[in-house]
């Protein structure tokens, strides 16, 4: 199979029908660049939207209050419903299917932050040290809250990157005090996101916020995360669980949700991804059709091909070609042009979505690129092979027809002078 | 070297079938220069068909250097044909795209003989028909003449116990003609056995046995004697 001269044979008549082999092969080149183009546009799209999730854990949930907006055993609508610590300790303790919990208070009218002859107003989150797995926190430098901290009472805080370089420029602030509202918070952490989500908030304990700010047992929202499931009907029922307990706890209607508000990222991401699975699937038909156009190109022109090389055929095979060497002849040009075309397509294609990945990660580097919902529009590696596989495969297919019909070839039929 | 006995061939078209050679009865010695004549539709196609083993037959026997040529697969007929059998055709059947040093050198190319060592081997067969300046040439760069000599070279270059040549002058003008079954003469002369399939008397005339067919079976055969005779016959009709 790998005999020099069979690949003479195959080159000389390939560079015989220079455009007839770049046509044949262009109609394959085509199929795997779409189909390049289109999985890599498909992963672009997934990873910009995974990316959007993954500010946080992907198993998040929030829960806030309101007045209740349907009458619950007697009571009129129109109560206002608290969380308070207690509620925590609920969640953390009987709480079904939740892994951890971080309460916020919020703090009370605008927070000034005092550093030296500098101050500002930044976002100021009360919570649990368990936030930190929860929402995006990146630690630079310093520690994030501990137990410790909490249940001490410890005025500590954690500072983002944009409050650091506004209050103390470019001193190290770990270990400085920064006033709030002109009560001193030593400064333990400094957090760093690329992305800026959280870059203008500073972090407390939610023990010391309440205390402090006269929140008492006073909790305004919950962040838990749960149980990782599969299904967004189990993530939704986690939620349905979890507001029953809380409604029982506060005396409202657990469908009401004015009374108390929550969502569940799970369910949302899952739902999500099940749109990218099925738009996944989509682009494999689409591109696999596109292929299979290709490869019947290929064959149609290598019957054709066979059609006039009968003759030839017929010439080789008085001189002695056994049907098995016709067949390698045939089947190799076949597999040898939709191999090559489709790697010229492949390249092509991975080569255009490379280029895209490193516009749009220069764009992000420098700021730009804001709102893209598109991120590393790339082909993996497994793909690209399978992709290779298929081709090759493709192209034996396409030649197996017409080199079962250049095998057929009666040399007399063949020889017979017109 | 050729013993046929009861040859039997038809061919089905249709609803109708064509009875062509009706038990043909043949025999070739060693060495021997033989032309096939006969008018279309006489079966001498067919015969030379069977002769080279590119077609089956019916009814019959078929030896070749004392073989049984029966039922082959495509496969042992192939390889028969390539080790036994040196093909000349009228319309010289080149290899377009390749030049007349590749040409030449295609049945050893299917012997599996490299490529360095058939190239070679084929170069000298060019020599010997005069043709070695043109080794590189395409087919479509040569005259007819030239043209048959390569194909004749290819015929011998596997060394085959009979050369089948049909119609090998067909294409050809007088001139050239005589140079191209001169050659044969040599190689007859050598020790090969030529068959040759021709309607034309004076070529026919130059070798040293001629059979005759008529409707599927030898009409007459002219031996070597009586040639002068078969000439003077000729130029009356």
């Amino acid at each position: 199979m790998f005999d020099v001269d069979v690949w003479q044979e195959i080159f000389s008549t390939i560079k015989k029908n220079k455009l007839r082999t770049f046509l044949t092969g262009f109609s394959v080149a085509w199929g795997i660049f779409m189909l390049m183009i289109l999985l890599g546009s498909g992963n672009g799209l997934q990873n910009g939207v995974k990316e959007e999730f993954s500010s946080n854990s992907i198993n998040i949930m929030w829960m806030w209050t309101g007045d209740t907006s349907i009458p619950f055993e007697g009571m009129k609508e129109g109560r206002t419903i608290k969380f308070n610590n207690g509620d925590y300790s609920y969640l953390k303790e009987k709480g079904e299917n939740i892994e951890n919990v971080s309460s916020r208070y919020y703090l009370p009218g605008t927070i000034i932050y005092t550093y030296k002859n500098e101050y500002g107003s930044f976002e100021t989150s009360s919570c649990h040290p368990s936030l930190l797995g929860m929402e995006k926190v990146n630690i630079v430098s310093g520690r994030f809250i501990n137990d410790l901290d909490l249940n001490d009472f410890r005025k500590v805080i954690v500072i983002g990157d944009n409050i650091k370089k506004a209050l103390f420029k470019e001193e190290d602030p770990i270990g400085k005090y920064v006033k709030l509202n002109n009560v001193p918070f030593k400064v333990i952490g400094l957090t760093f996101d690329k992305d800026r989500h959280s870059e203008r908030t500073a972090y407390i304990p939610v023990s010391t916020a309440q205390r402090i700010f006269n929140g008492a047992d006073r909790v305004h929202t919950f962040a838990v995360t749960t149980k990782m499931v599969s299904t967004a009907e189990e993530a939704e029922a986690i939620t349905d669980k979890v507001r029953e307990g809380l409604a029982a706890r506060h005396k409202f209607d657990p469908k009401d949700k004015k009374a108390m508000g929550s969502f569940n990222m799970l369910a949302q991401y899952i739902r999500t991804m099940k749109i990218f699975q099925a738009i996944k699937i989509f682009v494999w038909i689409i591109g696999i059709g596109t292929l299979i156009a290709g490869i019947v190109g290929v064959s149609n022109i290598m019957l054709i091909l066979v059609k006039e090389r009968t003759r030839e055929i017929g010439i080789r095979k008085a001189l002695g070609a056994s049907p098995a060497s016709v067949i390698t002849l045939v089947l190799l040009e076949s597999v040898l042009i939709t191999t090559v075309a489709g790697y010229a397509g492949l390249l092509l294609g991975v080569g255009i979505m490379e280029g895209i990945n490193y516009g749009l990660e220069q764009a992000l580097a420098t700021g730009g690129g804001e709102g893209i919902f598109f991120r590393n529009p790339t082909v993996d590696f497994t793909t690209a092979i399978t992709s290779m596989i298929i081709l090759v495969v493709s192209g034996a297919l396409a030649g197996y027809l017409p080199a079962r019909k250049a095998a057929n070839v009666k040399p007399i039929e063949a020889l017979r002078d017109e | 070297m050729i013993q046929i006995e009861n040859l039997h061939k038809s061919y089905v078209m249709g609803h109708n079938s064509l009875h062509v050679l009706k038990g043909l009865e043949l025999g070739i010695e060693e060495g021997e220069f033989v032309s096939i004549m006969g008018s279309s539709g006489s079966g001498k196609s067919t015969l030379l068909n069977i002769l080279g083993i590119l077609d089956d037959y019916d009814k019959g026997t078929y030896y070749l250097g004392g073989k049984l040529i029966q039922g082959l697969n495509e496969t042992k007929a192939a390889m028969t044909r390539n080790k036994m059998i040196g093909f000349i055709f009228q319309s010289f059947n080149l290899i377009s795209f390749k030049n007349a040093m590749e040409n030449v050198a295609l049945p050893l190319y299917y012997q599996k003989v490299s490529r360095k060592r058939r190239n070679q081997i084929a170069l000298e067969y060019l020599d010997r028909l005069g043709l070695k300046d043109w080794a590189h040439h395409l087919p479509s760069e040569l005259s007819g003449g030239q043209k048959q000599r390569v194909a004749i070279a290819r015929a011998l270059i596997s060394q085959p116990q009979i050369i089948l040549a049909d119609e090998p002058t067909g294409a050809l003008d007088s001139t050239t003609s005589f140079e191209v079954m001169e050659i044969l003469k040599e190689i007859n002369d050598q020790g090969k056995t030529v068959i040759i399939v021709t309607h034309e008397h004076d070529i026919a005339a130059m070798t040293k046995k001629i059979i005759r067919l008529k409707d599927g079976v030898i009409e007459e055969v002219i031996k070597n004697g009586e040639l002068q005779l078969f000439k003077d016959r000729v130029r009356t009709e």
